[in-house]
């Protein structure tokens, strides 16, 4: 399909990925008008291989494999900026957090790093009930990438040299503190 | 004033020296702080992502919490990330009697229930607008006078959920640093993000992020923050910032209250200023200017 028409129908494009990833306000995002203030605002738009107002294009047309599988889902760091600015109204920081939920749902994780990232924090944050920052530098470079590691070895010894940081050993066995919630939410997530 | 406190993972571990000074600079002003008793983790930007669901669950947890724990006092945040996300589960929930209701079946296994009665509130907010520049300026015993200060705010501590500050260009920091002595270095780069956890995923991407706010504050003495991501990404990152510009940038980095306890003469032990990356020596510069003057 090309994104490039010079007018386009929206009444009878597929709207499942919108509907998914705004609920609620999907016809909101239907409403974009691809002015493009959310590319010029993202700071890391340079860096997307999708600009934000292209995706959001492709939202609309329900081009989900092309949206799930681009880098620019990983790259947005929930800064806002587009979300306040979008002149339409638009909750596209948050659509952005369904984009990559969805991504993760269906297995399509462009970004290895964020995948390992994610996947990493949750399981130190059900096991421990709060962050243990070491534990989970130390799981996250050996689940993505070990060789990157080196290149925060320095800092890890200028923190640990500051009493920033501390050694922690992962506790094994027993129960995670927030395994029930964690499986609750599993549960009622299933029947939604 | 009495708060309950909600102090935020990173502030029992990298920003340990975060929590001191807040809840040294809030005892100094009067405040009652109390610690909320058995708080896990708000999600931070992990939970929305893994589900939907478990990102609204986990701050609604704290927030009852607070509730149950609460004589109707606000939940004061330091961080950023907790502070949005609490903000926006209360947001969500109030507007969304079903999924209010599901949240409150997930909380069921703590046996806890989530009202809606509770208001969270950021540092900065607390100190801008219960306190102001007055109560500030009357605790002041060692005045910054001669220090420029660059402000730097980050994205979340401003939107999209802060009632209390224009979201693009916010002001709050302007009378408290005045009020503390010092002269403010104001840039483009104060709403901008630091970068966040794209240092550590693409880190060419996050440092590039937190090499320009870095430029914009370059001339001022130090960056004072109010968030201990945008503290951790400006602070620890300045070596491999200074690679990627190809000129060395090197400015200390501080925390709004330790900035407001080195102000209000208390003990540099409990500000943990040397437990920053890039080292904070903040009185040379000021007492070089002096001596000119």
């Amino acid at each position: 399909m090309s994104v490039n028409s010079e007018t386009l129908d929206l009444t009878h494009v597929d709207r499942t990925l919108a509907q998914q990833v705004t609920p609620g306000r999907w016809e909101k995002m239907l409403s974009c008008i691809q002015c493009g203030t959310c590319t010029a605002s993202c700071p890391a738009a340079h860096a997307m291989d999708l600009s934000p107002r292209r995706m959001w294009r492709m939202v609309q047309l329900g081009m989900t494999e092309e949206v799930l599988r681009s880098r620019s889902i990983w790259l947005c760091s929930l800064c806002y900026t587009c979300h306040v600015r979008c002149p339409r109204g638009i909750p596209l920081t948050e659509t952005i957090v369904r984009l990559k939920e969805l991504a993760i749902e269906r297995g399509i994780v462009s970004s290895p790093q964020s995948g390992a990232f994610y996947r990493t924090f949750a399981e130190v944050m059900r096991r421990y009930g709060r962050m243990r920052e070491v534990e989970f530098m130390a799981r996250y470079f050996l689940a993505s990438s070990p060789l990157a590691a080196l290149g925060f070895a320095r800092l890890g010894l200028t923190m640990l040299a500051r009493g920033k940081i501390g050694l922690e050993l992962p506790r094994l066995g027993g129960e995670g503190r927030l395994d029930r919630l964690f499986q609750r939410v599993a549960e009622l997530e299933a029947q939604r | 004033m009495r708060y309950r406190f909600y102090p935020g993972c990173s502030q029992e571990g990298t920003a340990r020296e975060y929590r001191d000074s807040t809840l040294a600079v809030l005892e100094a002003l009067g405040a009652e702080v109390q610690e909320l008793e058995d708080w896990t983790c708000c999600g931070a930007s992990v939970a929305p992502v893994m589900s939907d669901l478990l990102g609204l669950v986990l701050p609604a947890r704290n927030l009852a919490l607070a509730e149950q724990q609460g004589d109707g006092r606000d939940m004061l945040t330091v961080c950023s990330a907790c502070y949005t996300n609490f903000r926006r589960t209360a947001a969500t929930l109030a507007g969304d009697r079903k999924l209010h209701e599901t949240v409150n079946r997930a909380l069921e296994v703590e046996g806890l229930t989530y009202r809606g009665t509770v208001t969270a509130r950021h540092i900065l907010d607390v100190l801008a607008n219960d306190f102001g520049p007055e109560a500030v300026r009357a605790r002041v015993r060692k005045p910054l006078a001669g220090l420029t200060v660059a402000p730097y705010y980050g994205c979340q501590t401003v939107r999209p959920y802060s009632p209390y500050d224009n979201p693009q260009r916010p002001t709050s920091m302007l009378p408290i640093l005045e009020a503390l002595g010092a002269k403010v270095h104001r840039h483009p780069r104060e709403a901008s993000c630091c970068g966040t956890s794209l240092l550590m995923t693409k880190p060419e991407v996050g440092l590039t992020m937190a090499g320009a706010v870095l430029a914009a504050c370059e001339g001022a003495d130090c960056i004072v923050t109010v968030c201990p991501m945008c503290h951790m990404n400006l602070d620890a990152y300045q070596d491999k910032v200074s690679r990627l510009l190809g000129r060395t940038v090197r400015i200390p980095v501080v925390h709004l209250p330790q900035l407001m306890g080195l102000a209000f003469g208390l003990p540099e032990e409990i500000l943990g200023l040397r437990r920053h990356v890039t080292p904070v020596k903040l009185t040379a510069k000021s007492a070089k200017d002096a001596k000119e003057n």
